[in-house]
């Protein structure tokens, strides 16, 4: 009687799935529970990653009510590579998913801004541009240069108060959430990532500076929905966090 | 202070552990007995960030030992090509003391089960497994070594024991193994058979490294006791015994405490190294 590593996962992934015969205690009896060991070690560690990933989600749900929500999402979603530090990314379109969370409609972002938070942890490192290098192009010529924004600088755009919610359970003091879209971008000044809470507009500008376009086509494209975004606050923050790891003219090279 | 065995990037036949990011700094300041450190290679495969930049400060200072925890060498699949990759950027990035792996199996069609699974020791799995190992010792361009698994339970269908399979995969590869003396306890008690008999067994002059750390207790269906290695608490005395008994007829090896969930404060971890250089020393040539 030999056991397929696929039997074995089914019901290892099934807890009322009956185990697979060939499997034996070491008296030659079947192994009874002895494979609910396995099964308790499989939902348990994924649990825990889940915990220990979406800190802040956890918080909101409780401990209780996110162990079994968690126990469902790692029974249809497992991991899908053994870099755990990556582990939930099908949370939040999972979370949107669930009937009995709808009244809870900002949750999936939340899920968002952490994943983002673990991504800009784990992203590479990067070297910002000096106030030396800022100071040797002219205002004019500053607009017409496009940056280059750290890989650990990740842009979450939200319809709930995502900082605010992040602040609130992170910090002592904060004030209370209240209602209202919020923009946010992780930034990674040393090894700690950062949420920063954007102003209107912004997060145009940065997606598309993202995407390559430069200051000025940036700002168009940002004030053509936001009248009054003013660039000007925006890229003090990109320089005081180490964002811009580099601002080239067009045809140059970095 | 560079010692002989970081000079010549082995791993020396001192006590290590296994390196938890929240003792950095007491490792910097005060690694008292521990001559060595063991990662786990998948916490290391990020870009960038803190993780390997401690990494890099620990390895100018201690030989390091990368221990997977994910290519599931013993997959009926193939090998994860993305996950050999990552592993051969990671060893040649870092040129590590030593490269470890399992013998179970973590994945199968693309889950990754964040286990590590028990196979049956047959001729069909002797010839895949030995073949994975060919290609991961190819991708990483050295040697590697290959663990003994905690058992919970065995396979009807097994037909070589643990110690000839794990004896014979490393006379076809060419691997070295790493022995893993409370995996030995804990299986030895799971499946009734005496520890020190499977040591006997067991080929020891292919060892380049030993584990040793904390189980938990359960009973069976039977209720006969069923050990948990959970690398959750203290070595018991028992396993430091088995630990003498192996280190009596192999001599020193680097011997490495693991204790990685319920992690407690350096100090404690530093004593159980402290007690690994103690069994050490009885066995100095």
């Amino acid at each position: 009687m030999s056991v397929s590593q696929s039997d074995f996962r089914a019901a290892l992934l099934d807890p009322v799935q009956t185990i697979p015969d060939g499997l034996l205690d070491g008296a030659d009896a079947p192994a009874g529970r002895r494979f609910n060991i396995y099964r308790n070690n499989v939902a348990v560690s994924l649990t825990e990653a889940l915990h220990q990933g979406f800190p802040i989600l956890t918080k909101l749900l409780g401990a209780q009510n996110m162990d079994g929500l968690a126990g469902i999402f790692l029974r249809a979603h497992p991991p899908s590579s053994p870099l755990m530090m990556h582990y939930g990314e099908a949370l939040p379109g999972f979370l949107a998913g669930l009937p009995q969370l709808q009244h809870l409609p900002y949750l999936p972002d939340v899920a968002r801004l952490e994943l983002a938070i673990r991504r800009s942890y784990h992203a590479a490192d990067h070297t910002p541009i000096t106030p030396d290098r800022l100071g040797q192009i002219a205002p004019e010529a500053l607009m017409l240069c496009s940056a280059r924004l750290a890989p650990s600088a990740q842009l979450i755009r939200s319809d709930w108060p995502i900082f605010d919610i992040w602040r609130f359970n992170t910090e002592a003091d904060a004030p209370k959430p209240q209602t209202g879209a919020q923009d946010v971008l992780v930034t990674r000044p040393d090894y700690d990532p950062v949420p920063r809470l954007l102003a209107a507009g912004a997060a145009d500008w940065i997606a598309a500076l993202q995407g390559g376009a430069t200051l000025s086509d940036a700002y168009d494209q940002a004030a053509a929905r936001h009248p009054e975004f003013d660039p000007g606050a925006t890229l003090a923050l990109l320089l005081q966090d180490g964002v811009i790891t580099a601002l080239t003219t067009e045809g140059e090279q970095p | 202070m560079l010692d002989s065995a970081k000079r010549d990037n082995t791993l020396p036949p001192r006590p290590g552990v296994g390196y938890k990011p929240q003792h950095f700094a007491a490792i910097m300041d005060n690694p008292g007995a521990v001559g060595w450190l063991e990662i786990h290679a998948e916490n290391y495969m990020g870009d960038g960030g803190r993780p390997l930049a401690q990494l890099r400060h620990l390895s100018d200072r201690f030989p390091i030992s990368v221990h997977g925890v994910g290519l599931s060498i013993g997959g009926e699949g193939p090998l994860d090509p993305d996950h050999l990759a990552r592993l051969r950027h990671l060893i040649t990035w870092l040129n590590p003391a030593s490269f470890s792996e399992h013998l179970a199996w973590s994945t199968h069609d693309s889950a990754f089960l964040n286990d590590l699974l028990p196979l049956p020791y047959t001729n069909a799995t002797l010839a895949r497994v030995a073949d994975h190992i060919d290609q991961v010792q190819e991708a990483v361009s050295r040697q590697m070594l290959l663990e003994n698994p905690s058992s919970y339970l065995a396979f009807a269908e097994s037909t070589w024991s643990e110690t000839d399979f794990l004896a014979e995969l490393s006379r076809r590869t060419g691997c070295g193994l790493l022995l893993d003396v409370n995996n030995v306890f804990v299986s030895a008690t799971n499946l009734g058979y005496a520890p020190q008999g499977y040591i006997d067994a067991y080929p020891l002059d292919k060892v380049g490294e030993i584990h040793l750390g904390g189980h938990d207790e359960d009973i069976d269906d039977h209720g006969a006791q069923l050990l948990i290695d959970s690398h959750g608490r203290e070595v018991v005395d028992p396993v430091w015994a088995l630990l003498d008994h192996t280190l009596d007829r192999c001599g020193p090896k680097p011997v490495l405490v693991e204790w990685d969930t319920d992690v407690p404060d350096w100090p404690v971890l530093e004593a159980e190294a402290g007690r690994a250089a103690t069994a050490l020393e009885r066995v100095v040539p």
